[in-house]
């Protein structure tokens, strides 16, 4: 079985696994990162979203074998020395969750969200999160919760940068690898 | 597995789960064993409201017999309420703690509560019915009332100041200048309490934590992604268990070549009669371990299908009783006012069947030490579970306890333990903790479902169009919201059991919904053929002022019978179920045949509110989870497979499907409270498929589409 070496939430993971193991699997089962749900299995939930590169992936149908370059960052890697990111933040203000089962996954798609998109209005929110279930209908707060992120973190960086994309707390990356 | 018509899992099962018929009191030794776990300190035992013990008794007391509920006042002033109800994501960890706090006047963070740990708290027949909030809080705040007057009572004598001059304020008791906390009050001691039938309870004018929103309890561990539900848990040494399932949801097993999994590294097969089933050292490695046993499977011919249900249902009707309903309910004669009628409107109404969907899907680990063994799992019914255990494994139920972890919701969906039995089975095969984990795929086919249902109305109306007859047949669906809330003086009533192809059980609302769908469509349908506006036919037939008092409401918030924007349709229906009133107005918009849910306009009155930002939550929740079913959800199947079983082929509500919705909450703080985390979901169909009626014909069924 192969060995490939992860990087996730800023450190370097080495796992044992088969070419097509997903990585929802090796999160959960292997390094007992278990903030990322199982839902479904079949990429239609979100329950286990996850950065990967910065961008929402669906941790149940990305293989360990397509990650093993890429920086991953978990809902365990959003908080910075125990204070929440501003996402995390928000959702738990707005009390955007009644079970909160969706909720690692909605808080990992909003922070993708709101990376490329600062000002989302509710139908850039409907469109991106429409791929992420809440079954307990909190929906309405959801977007509540999205706008005062967003709000907050243009407060943190009110202005664009190079790169187009509005400032928010550096995502834990494993410092000694070369970016892409 | 096969088809089957298990009583287990009986329509409306939750009506048959009976208490015990007898209750024996509680032994001294009982409390020394749980103070034994709890610590010393206070332990006050609170009995349903309605008949109690008499007397509130101190320490020497004799112990109830009806133990719902356990307040515990500890050394270090900490209080702790123990209750077998179940945090299934309505919030009740924060709600019922609120209530406690409020009669020990403490703030709400110096008490949590334990939940549905069967070793711990009281029996609990189980978290349904919205009964949490109307039966569970009372008996919560009585425990902390009766703790609070046993404090002052302690106060009085340590203080040596008159008790009436004493208050109580942030767990703090003071008199005479001087004041004692509630953690020396009780300190070195083990002092217990009954509720007595006195137990005063403030009034609500003096609530100041019930009534207003709190956070919810541990909200943190759930945006950090912290919290374990069942499916997180692990334990030291465990290992990963699958089970063996047919190809659909039924089939019998007729050859098994296991070879292939004995020959994995790390892989035990575990076969016990009809049971099959691998543990792996690895969830992966047993899954692997699961598609390499090669089994055959034979699944009767002639099974019913979705679209031969409806038939099927009305053919294996039973004569038999059937629970609620069952029993014809008649007032008049409503045959012969048919023949006397002006005009009659008869029409069917088919329901399918839904998936409850919850996220988290069934899991339990399992752990034996000798001949006991202990449960975590995401189940309702926690003592129910610890009951299908001790059957299974023919231990005494005391040998059982089952832990259920805050759970990533229910819906009604999970009042049965096979996944525990199943995991404890694999665990007793290998002597290790094993924890199962149902695929969402397995969670369709293997959990149970909403009944399907056939309705059929026959109605009649004289010459000024007012209702005179009234005949409600509904086959499967359930009893819940059967009879009609209009005033007709012929009705007969009655709901038929029938064989269920699926495995059915409970649901969010269960049959309200789809009696009411039926009954409030067959309302509109019947205004519209007499030309009569939708809301005024329902007044001149309704004289409850609560029931009025929310169709006005919603009719007046939605702005009838205008829709807000030209060329939308609007609908409007309303209800009552579990002691609360519905009204909800739906507009809608279509393009080509695709209906779009534009706007809602609800009004709901549930009594007293007491955590209005919580009740949001409830209202909201359901009225969404409704939309589904309305829309989109049905249940398809076809030679003893379900074929919709997953979530790309069984859609659920997603954010673009969700409207507008503007709650109009009526407080009632002169009537008690009541749960109202169902009632709201069972008029959204029918309003929506009201307001569809604006652009054509309509099925008599759900999902809404057009005829």
């Amino acid at each position: 079985m192969p060995t490939y070496t992860l990087r996730i939430n800023g450190t370097a993971h080495d796992v044992q696994a088969d070419a097509d193991d997903t990585l929802l699997s090796v999160l959960r089962d292997d390094l007992d990162l278990v903030g990322a749900r199982y839902g479904c299995g079949e990429g239609q939930c979100g329950s286990c979203t996850v950065l990967v590169d910065n961008r929402a992936m669906r941790s149940c149908v990305a293989k360990v074998s397509a990650v093993a370059k890429a920086q991953i960052v978990t809902i365990e890697g959003l908080a910075t020395n125990g204070v929440l990111h501003p996402v995390q933040q928000a959702f738990l203000e707005v009390e955007a969750f009644q079970c909160g089962y969706c909720t690692s996954g909605m808080v990992m798609a909003t922070v993708a969200l709101l990376r490329t998109t600062p000002s989302p209005t509710d139908a850039d929110i409907a469109r991106v999160l429409d791929r992420n279930v809440c079954r307990c209908g909190t929906h309405t707060r959801i977007v509540r919760a999205v706008h005062l992120a967003a709000e907050r973190l243009r407060a943190v960086t009110p202005s664009a940068g190079a790169d187009g994309r509005l400032g928010e707390p550096a995502l834990p990356q494993v410092a000694q690898e070369a970016q892409r | 597995m096969t088809a089957r018509h298990d009583e287990t899992f009986e329509v409306e099962r939750y009506e048959l789960s009976s208490p015990p018929t007898w209750r024996f009191a509680l032994e001294r030794r009982t409390f020394l064993a749980i103070f034994a776990t709890v610590g010393s300190g206070l332990l006050v035992a609170a009995t349903q409201a309605r008949g109690q013990e008499s007397g509130r008794t101190g320490s020497q007391g004799s112990a109830p017999t009806d133990v719902k509920a356990w307040v515990h006042v500890s050394e270090d002033g900490r209080i702790t309420g123990y209750t077998g109800k179940t945090e299934i994501g309505q919030n009740i960890r924060t709600s019922l703690a609120q209530a406690i706090a409020d009669e020990l006047h403490v703030p709400l963070d110096r008490v949590s509560l334990v939940m549905a740990d069967t070793d711990l708290v009281p029996f609990d027949q189980g978290t349904f019915g919205s009964l949490s909030t109307p039966r569970m809080a009372p008996v919560l705040a009585r425990a902390a009332a009766t703790a609070r007057e046993m404090l002052l009572d302690r106060a009085a004598a340590q203080l040596g100041a008159p008790r009436a001059s004493l208050t109580c304020d942030a767990g703090q008791i003071t008199g005479g200048g001087r004041n004692v906390g509630f953690g020396d009050l009780v300190k070195g001691r083990q002092l217990t309490g009954v509720v007595p039938a006195d137990a005063p309870l403030m009034p609500r004018s003096a609530w100041k934590v019930r009534g207003t929103p709190a956070p919810k309890v541990d909200g943190r561990r759930f945006v950090t992604g912290e919290h374990r539900y069942t499916p997180d848990l692990t334990r030291p040494g465990m290992l990963h268990g699958r089970m063996l399932r047919p190809p659909g949801y039924t089939g019998t097993l007729t050859t098994v070549d296991d070879s292939g999994a004995r020959g994995m590294d790390g892989v035990t097969v575990v076969r016990d009669g009809t049971f099959a089933g691998v543990v792996a050292s690895s969830a992966r490695l047993a899954r692997r371990a699961a598609s390499a046993i090669k089994a055959e499977w034979t699944v009767p011919d002639g099974l019913p299908t979705a679209t031969t249900l409806y038939d099927h249902l009305k053919a294996t009707a039973s004569t038999a009783a059937g629970g609620r309903g069952s029993t014809p309910t008649q007032t008049g004669d409503p045959a012969k006012a048919r023949t006397a009628a002006a005009r009659t409107f008869a029409a069917t109404y088919r329901i399918p069947y839904i998936a409850h969907v919850p996220l988290e899907p069934r899991a339990a680990v399992a752990e034996w030490e000798g001949d006991r063994l202990t449960v975590w799992t995401g189940t309702q019914r926690p003592f129910g579970v610890r009951s299908e255990l001790a059957t299974a494994f023919r231990i005494p139920e005391d040998r059982v306890r089952v832990i259920v972890p805050d759970t990533g919701s229910a819906y009604g969906g999970k009042h049965t333990g096979e996944q525990a039995v199943e995991a404890a089975r694999l665990a007793k095969a290998v002597n290790r903790p094993v924890k199962v984990v149902y695929s969402r795929p397995e969670e369709f086919s293997f959990g149970y479902l909403r009944p399907a249902g056939v309705i059929e109305i026959a109605a009649a109306v004289d010459a000024e169009g007012r209702l005179t007859a009234w005949e409600f047949d509904n086959w499967n669906s359930g009893g819940a919201g059967l009879a009609t809330p209009y005033d007709v003086p012929n009705v007969r009533t009655q709901f038929h059991a029938a064989e269920s192809p699926l495995r059915q059980g409970s649901y969010r609302g269960l049959a309200s919904t789809a009696n009411h769908h039926a009954r409030e469509m067959h309302m509109d349908a019947i205004a519209r053929a007499l030309g009569v506006d939708a809301v005024e036919y329902r007044l001149r037939h309704l004289t409850n002022d609560r029931m009025r008092a929310v169709l006005q409401a919603a009719a007046r918030g939605a702005g009838w019978p205008k829709p807000s924007v030209d060329g939308r349709g609007l609908g409007i229906a309303c209800g009552t179920d579990k002691g609360s009133y519905i009204a909800t107005a739906a507009e809608v918009s279509r393009t080509d045949n695709v209906l779009k849910v534009e706007r809602l306009v609800v009004a709901y009155e549930c009594g007293a509110i007491v955590n209005p930002d919580g009740l949001r939550h409830q209202v909201e929740g359901a009225i969404i989870q409704g939309l589904g079913g309305a829309l989109f959800e049905a249940i398809t199947f076809a030679n003893g497979a379900i074929t919709n079983g997953n979530m790309a082929k069984y859609r659920v509500p997603r954010f673009k499907d969700v409207p507008s919705i503007e709650l109009l909450l009526l407080d009632r703080p002169d009537l008690p409270s009541v749960g109202a985390g169902e009632t709201p979901i069972v008029c959204v169909a029918p309003a929506i498929g009201s307001a569809a009626r604006t652009f054509g014909a309509v099925a008599d069924a759900l999902p809404v589409r057009f005829a």
